[in-house]
């Protein structure tokens, strides 16, 4: 294994070994304390232009599933169709791997997509150093190469455009589909397309500028994403030209069809009835946020992968929080006072994470 | 948001520490005392483990030291009235009351609310049958056994389950005529032969070879769940969760997998309705997501002691809250302050659990593991690697190990077979079949442990195999020495290694690894527990150390006000709870005066790895290495080294060799009483007496010194923890047979032998002292004759029955040991006394087992005295004498043998009990009853059985005899007993040994029918035949759960005290109330 280098912007190195693709990258360094998941966390597009550091120490142990693909298009096992991370950063690579699905190890899984891996970190301090500073731009270097990659770029660019679909695809359910959902890809994660089928919607999924005004259908729903939201500003037009249309059409007294966001669709939703976004510090990215329901004494755990959020204080008068961060008070998802339209900035879908929250699917459907 | 009706609760405890309940409910009843203190609400316990942590002052506002029963437990509640109760908190002892209170309607009748989860669930989970039909009720798979008539009946359950299935004959003991079936054709010619051995067969789906995953999930009144941990065992199914080493979280399981177990545990655990915590433990296909619910116990548990230190979050504490009322939204979590006590820990980190067997303890028992627990204590590794984490723990359980690799080569025929029959050895055997070239796949086909495991494990010998090659340690580059450490190797296991230790003296060798290592600037880092993987920043005080890390968490204060307290390590025979109340009262006497509490400590079941019980707590090991690491991090003012039993008193001389400030009496001083030959030196120049002996190294030494004592001696090496090893010769052969045994444990140290001198009596000094000087002392008798070893025996304090003069001499003989020792702290001196003829047996510069039982009884903490006189502050004298107390304490011991198949149930010089209870009472017969209720007696209602061993031991037991007849008792006795009472004018019927056999009536068919209540069955002798003799008898005693007693003296005070006493006379007295 070649011996490589962490260098973040700030000047910090750390020392490790590369077990992954070796070619040097960068791009903005985030870290996730989940225990388990990696395969869905390097799939999940919301990742794109990242570097993933993992707190918890041993990776690899299970190694890495079948990059099958269902009769429907969407890959069995992934979150998407490739590797959306940039790398991944670890403590104790597991070079062997023991698990009756697995079919390749995840060091040999890198090097076929060609992302870096690299282990021997000391993920704890470097995540330390993360939360202190707030995320920052990093790049792996290989020791004997020089330093000759430019330095990444993450706020401002729009990743979404990078990672969304192209054209519509349709996507229908096994039984008789009774109901169309938009979905507005905007690096939509499989499980949400997944959690719909499931409950016999035919989902429409559109590119993230695509003007989904002009379609026929049911129910809006908005999914997750990488990035900086204010890059989505043909989306957050099409969401608002969406709202507005069914305000219209309430006033006079006609059926308003519902709407459901998760995490970039909550951003975009709120972006679109008028409130702000801001970067936290560090980002939520994890299987064990806790959320309560504003106004109730319920509580849920959720699994997160977000560098912003929605400022509550910013939200207009007939729009109020949904769900609350119970650690640090942040906006977990809004919802409208008097209309079927709400999100979450947690992943109701999981894979990876717990999936209690997994329900929000079925008010949504009910809703339609 | 909580019931203000709630102003007093009631906690039950769980009693002696026994195999299977042990320390984990000192410190789960610690924490939810604690809860509850917090609110303002007037707690009572009832406990008889007068050793723990929960039943020192200021834990429980009230304290009753009586067993845990439904009779005294109503007689609480009568005079407390309390508004609640709490059942989880003490185990299965406390559950099993809690639910028999609820069925006889105790509760119903006293108006007592059950706080946490409801009774019903609580029985919903206990009874198989309810237990299964209520999952039923949700879809959740349990694993269910099909009674079956006839084949075809048998070939349609299995066909419907899926093979393997296992099949067994209903009604059959011992397994006979069951096994396992992987197709149609292996079940026709099994079910065929279970027919032929009963009417019924039982056909199972078979999981041999499953993974065995356990989850702790926590729930509140407003059906919040979270799910805490989850372990994964390191042992297949089959092996007792209790028996396997434990991995936290989980290592092998996909995210898909770890969130179906998870979810199914939220859902069980709403159905059923739990309010508080439980865990749920599945058996998990290791080809497909497939489960089973195993079990589900509504109650805190020795996991959730497991998972509240392994992940920070402190399950008890929250439970008891929830309990009262609380949301877990109103909670906050503890370690960071800030964040919601509603959240999942993230760790980072592994943690492993390894158990600890003491099964050499036992004559004849059974060593392969399985659905039944064995082992005494655990202990739990934190590492950063799983290697780094198996290594500690391996060195952590204190059984001779320097990790996976580099210990002494185990000796096994069949390498094979002994992977297939897991016994504790286990570890070792797979070292062993690695070692010698077997495959990780082969070991995985015949143990079913998980490849990724077995893996780590090969890493582990391959880095050891690579160091063995470098041939000589300056050949050891920057790189594998690094890997070795990441990988949990010791510098000692470095220096065998690479062939130095063999070289030169260990140590010597060892202290070269570690410069050497030092000048590559190769060092451990510390790193906090922190329950959200440095998400947020943390105060915790909770540390370990790792070599995978660049930085340490903590900055160090340098100002030499840390005082390090070093535990006492994994729970075993001869050493658990009580070392644990003397580590937490020298941690908070350092606290309140001013200093920086330091712990280290590594058994999970303790309050002293309650990160809240000090200002700094490293959950490491008890190494020299390790040790040292903190020390030289620390900087501390001083280390105390006297109040955690024999592992820190062993590392005295060591470093003090360092320079290190040992707190107390000196190193020196330590080992002038550890060492034999010192310390008889010095008792000849002092002029006090000891049983003759010698350390001898030949066998025709040994004989020689024998034909100048006789026989009985007792052997045994320098350096013991509780008698290990030790044993009583009464012959040539048995000498000459053990001595073969004993000079395999011990290369540094020869073996000592020494006078055995029966019927003495055996007397203990607890006492403190400064510079030399006595500052306070207890003295207390044991009720047995000196020959049961004194963790065994039945203690009573203040003495009752010896005599002045004897006192008199104790007092002198102390005198003058702590003078010439120069002690500062707490000692413990044993003392045989022959009439009024003093022999000192041993000397401890160090707290006994007994100190939190004399300090209780005599209502002063005779730690916190040593404590402030280690640290050179001010105290009080006590002006408290032992003989102007008005009542007495019994302490009594607990055994295991229920658990321990086919062990012989007879006591002798090794240590046997696993737990103890000490009770008070207003006269000896009132204390010995509670003390003996709490371990498990019962005033018998039928028969007696009675062999009473020797001449001497038979007219001890006359008068006992005697009253038993005046009560109406119907007394059975075997052929010398019986002629012995006859003779004596005692009624009797004469009863048969097995070995008579034809002779009616057999005392075995009288045990079974249980028509004796009770068995009295003393052996004459130690020798092998004797023993064999009354084996089965006491064996069928234990398996019949018929209360048995092995010593003519402990029983005929019990006979006494319950023909004097009835329960109801007992008075029920708090602590304070005495």
């Amino acid at each position: 294994m070649k011996n490589v280098t962490l260098l973040l912007e700030d000047g910090t190195a750390f020392h490790g070994k590369s077990f992954g693709y070796e070619k040097p990258v960068a791009g903005e360094v985030v870290f996730n304390t989940a225990m388990m998941g990696y395969p869905e966390s390097l799939t999940d597009p919301s990742y794109a232009g990242q570097m993933m550091v993992l707190t918890y120490p041993l990776v690899g142990n299970y190694g890495v599933p079948a990059f099958s693909i269902e009769s429907n298009g969407i890959a069995t096992f992934m979150e998407s169709e490739k590797i959306h991370a940039e790398a991944i950063i670890v403590s104790d690579y597991s070079t062997e791997y023991s698990h009756w699905n697995a079919k390749e190890s995840l060091a040999d899984w890198l090097k076929r997509e060609h992302i870096p891996g690299i282990t021997g970190i000391d993920t704890r301090q470097l995540t330390k150093v993360l939360r202190e500073h707030g995320v920052m731009m990093g790049k792996i270097l290989f020791d004997d190469e020089p330093n000759n990659i430019p330095t990444a770029q993450y706020e401002g660019v729009n990743y979404i455009a990078k990672v969304s679909c192209k054209e519509v695809i349709h996507y229908q359910s096994n039984q008789n589909n009774l109901k169309k959902v938009v979905l507005v890809d905007c690096g939509v994660k499989n499980n949400i397309i997944r959690c719909l089928l499931k409950r016999c919607v035919e989902v429409i999924r559109v590119p993230w500028d695509y003007d989904f005004n002009t379609l026929d259908f049911d129910g809006l729903f908005l999914a997750n994403g990488p990035g900086d939201p204010d890059t989505a500003v043909d989306t957050v037009k099409n969401i608002k030209k969406f709202l507005d249309a069914e305000k219209a059409k309430a006033e006079k007294g006609g059926k308003v069809r519902p709407c459901m966001g998760i995490c970039m669709g909550n951003q975009l939703l709120s972006k679109a009835a008028g409130a702000k976004i801001y970067k936290l510090k560090y980002g939520h990215r994890s299987h064990n946020q806790p959320v309560q329901q504003v106004g109730t004494q319920r509580c849920f755990i959720t699994s997160q992968n977000h560098g912003y959020a929605v400022d509550s204080k910013t939200l207009p008068s007939d729009w109020e929080p949904l769900f609350v961060n119970m650690n640090d008070g942040s906006n977990e998802g809004i919802c409208h006072k008097k209309f079927p339209w709400f999100s979450a900035q947690f992943h109701p879908e999981a894979a990876s994470g717990p999936v209690d929250t997994e329900y929000l699917f079925d008010d949504f459907v009910k809703l339609l | 948001m909580i019931d203000s009706n709630i102003k007093k609760v009631l906690l039950l405890g769980s009693g002696a520490l026994k195999i299977g309940e042990a320390g984990e409910f000192d410190y789960s009843g610690s924490q939810a005392l604690k809860a509850l203190k917090e609110e303002g609400i007037e707690t009572v316990l009832i406990n008889p483990n007068i050793a723990t942590v929960q039943t020192s002052e200021g834990v429980a506002d009230k304290i009753y030291f009586l067993p845990v029963t439904p009779f005294f437990v109503e007689k609480v509640i009568q005079k407390e009235k309390p508004q609640g109760i709490l059942l989880a908190f003490g185990g299965q002892t406390a559950l099993n009351c809690g639910v028999e209170l609820y069925q006889q309607k105790i509760l119903e009748k006293y108006n007592v609310k059950v706080l946490g989860t409801p009774v019903q669930a609580i029985i919903d989970t206990e009874d198989r049958e309810l237990f299964v039909k209520k999952l039923d009720e949700i879809d959740v798979k349990t694993i269910k056994s099909h009674a079956c008539e006839t084949i075809e009946e048998a070939r349609k359950a299995a066909a419907d389950l899926g093979y393997p299935v296992i099949i067994r004959a209903a009604y059959a003991l011992g397994g006979l005529g069951s096994g396992f079936c992987d197709n149609e054709e292996e079940l026709n010619k099994l079910a065929e032969k279970a027919f032929s051995f009963s009417p019924q067969v039982l056909v199972e789906k078979s999981l041999k070879g499953w993974k065995e995953i356990e989850y702790e999930v926590v729930r509140d009144r407003f059906d919040n769940c979270i799910t805490v941990c989850n372990m994964e065992n390191f042992d297949p199914l089959g092996i007792h969760t209790g028996e396997s080493i434990v991995i936290a979280p989980s290592q092998t399981l996909t995210n898909s997998e770890y969130h179906k177990l998870r979810a199914l545990a939220i859902k069980i655990i709403r159905h059923i309705g739990i309010v508080g915590e439980c865990n749920v433990q599945y058996a998990f296909d290791p080809n497909s997501e497939d489960y089973r619910v195993i079990e589900v116990n509504a109650r805190l548990s020795r996991s959730s002691a497991l998972a509240s230190k392994a992940t920070g979050y402190p399950l008890a504490f929250v439970a008891a809250k929830l309990g009262l009322g609380y949301g877990l939204f109103d909670l906050k979590n503890s370690v960071t302050k800030t964040t919601s006590a509603f959240f999942e820990p993230a760790l980072d980190y592994v943690v492993c659990k390894i158990p600890r067997w003491d099964l050499g303890k036992f004559r004849g028992v059974d060593r392969e593991l399985g659905s039944s627990m064995k082992s005494v204590g655990e202990v739990m590794a934190i590492g950063r690697t799983f290697e780094e984490a198996i290594q500690k723990g391996l060195r952590m359980i204190g059984q001779g190990l320097h990790g996976f690799v580099g210990n002494k080569e185990l000796k096994i025929d069949d390498v094979e077979a002994a992977l297939k029959a897991p016994t504790d050895k286990r570890v070792l055997v797979v070292e062993k079949a690695l070692h010698s070239g077997y495959t990780v796949d082969q070991i995985h086909d015949l143990t079913k442990i998980d490849k990724w495991f077995l893996q780590k494990l090969q890493n582990i010998l391959n880095t050891y195999v690579e160091l063995q090659e470098k041939g000589a340690i300056q050949h050891v580059d920057v790189e594998l020495m690094r890997r070795a450490k990441v990988q949990g190797f010791t510098d000692f296991q470095i220096s065998r290694a690479v062939g130095l230790e063999a070289l030169i003296d260990p140590e010597i060798a060892t202290k070269l690894v570690r410069e050497l290592r030092k000048q590559m600037g190769i060092v451990p880092v510390v790193k906090q527990i922190d329950t959200l993987a440095a998400e947020y920043p943390a105060q915790t005080n909770y540390l370990y150390l790792t070599y995978s890390g660049v930085a340490h968490d903590i900055a160090y204060e340098n100002d030499r006000n840390s005082i390090i307290v070093l535990g006492s390590g994994a729970y075993r025979i001869g050493s658990s709870v009580e070392f644990d109340w003397c580590g937490v009262q020298a941690l908070n006497t350092i606290r309140k005066n001013g200093y920086r509490s330091v712990m280290i400590n590594y058994n999970p079941e303790t309050v002293s790895t309650d990160y809240d019980m000090c200002d700094r707590l490293y959950f490491d090991e008890l190494t020299f290495e390790r040790v040292m690491d903190i020390i030289e991090l620390e900087n501390p003012h001083g280390v105390i080294v006297s109040t955690g039993g024999q592992i820190p008193n062993n590392l005295a001389m060591r470093l003090d060799s360092e320079r290190v400030p040992i707190l107390g009496t000196s190193a020196k001083s330590i080992d002038n009483a550890e060492d034999r030959d010192k310390f008889s030196a010095m008792c000849d120049r002092i002029g006090v007496d000891q049983p003759a002996w010698a350390a001898l190294t030949s066998m025709d030494d040994i004989n020689q010194f024998i034909e100048k004592v006789g026989f009985p001696v007792l052997v045994r090496p320098s350096y013991v923890l509780s008698g290990a090893a030790m044993n009583v010769c009464s012959n040539q052969d048995e000498l000459e047979r053990f001595l073969q045994l004993a000079a395999n444990i011990s290369k540094k140290h020869p073996v000592v032998v020494s006078k055995f001198h029966e019927h003495n009596k055996e007397i203990e000094m607890d006492a403190v002292a400064k510079d030399g000087e006595i500052i306070a002392y207890a003295i207390s008798e044991h009720i047995e004759f000196a020959g049961v070893h004194s963790g065994d025996a039945t203690i009573q304090f203040p003495p009752q029955k010896i005599y002045v003069e004897t006192v008199r001499q104790i007092k002198k003989v102390s005198k003058k040991i702590a003078k010439e020792l120069n002690i500062s702290g707490p000692f413990n001196i044993q003392f045989l006394a022959e009439q009024n003829h003093l022999r000192v047996i041993e000397c401890n510069l160090r707290a006994s087992r007994s100190f939190p039982f004399v300090s209780k009884v005599l209502k002063l903490n005779l730690i916190e005295l040593a404590t402030k006189i280690m640290l050179g502050l001010p105290f009080e004298r006590p002006e408290k004498n032992l003989f102007d107390l008005d009542y007495v304490g019994i302490k009594a011991s607990q055994f295991s043998f229920n658990r321990l198949q086919k062990a012989d149930p007879v006591l002798g010089v090794d240590m046997a009990s696993t737990g103890e209870v000490g009770c008070i009472g207003d006269d000896t017969a009132s204390a010995l009853l509670c003390a003996m209720l709490s371990v498990g007696h019962r005033i018998p209602k039928k028969g007696i059985l009675l062999s009473t061993g020797p001449g001497k031991q038979k007219a001890d037991m006359l008068r006992a005899a005697q009253q038993l007849i005046e009560h109406g008792y119907q007394l059975y006795a075997t052929g010398g007993t019986s002629r012995y009472l006859a003779e004596n004018g005692i009624e009797n019927t004469l009863v048969h040994w097995p070995s008579e056999e034809g002779q009616q009536p057999q005392a075995l068919d009288l045990l079974h029918s249980h028509d004796i209540d009770m068995v009295v069955n003393v052996p004459k002798n130690l020798s092998v035949g004797e023993l064999t003799n009354g084996y089965k008898i006491r064996r069928a005693a234990i398996d019949l759960n018929i209360p048995l007693i092995t010593n003519s003296r402990l029983a005929s005070a019990f006979i006494d005290a319950f023909c004097t006493k009835s329960l109801d006379d007992i008075e029920i007295k708090a602590w304070s109330e005495f």
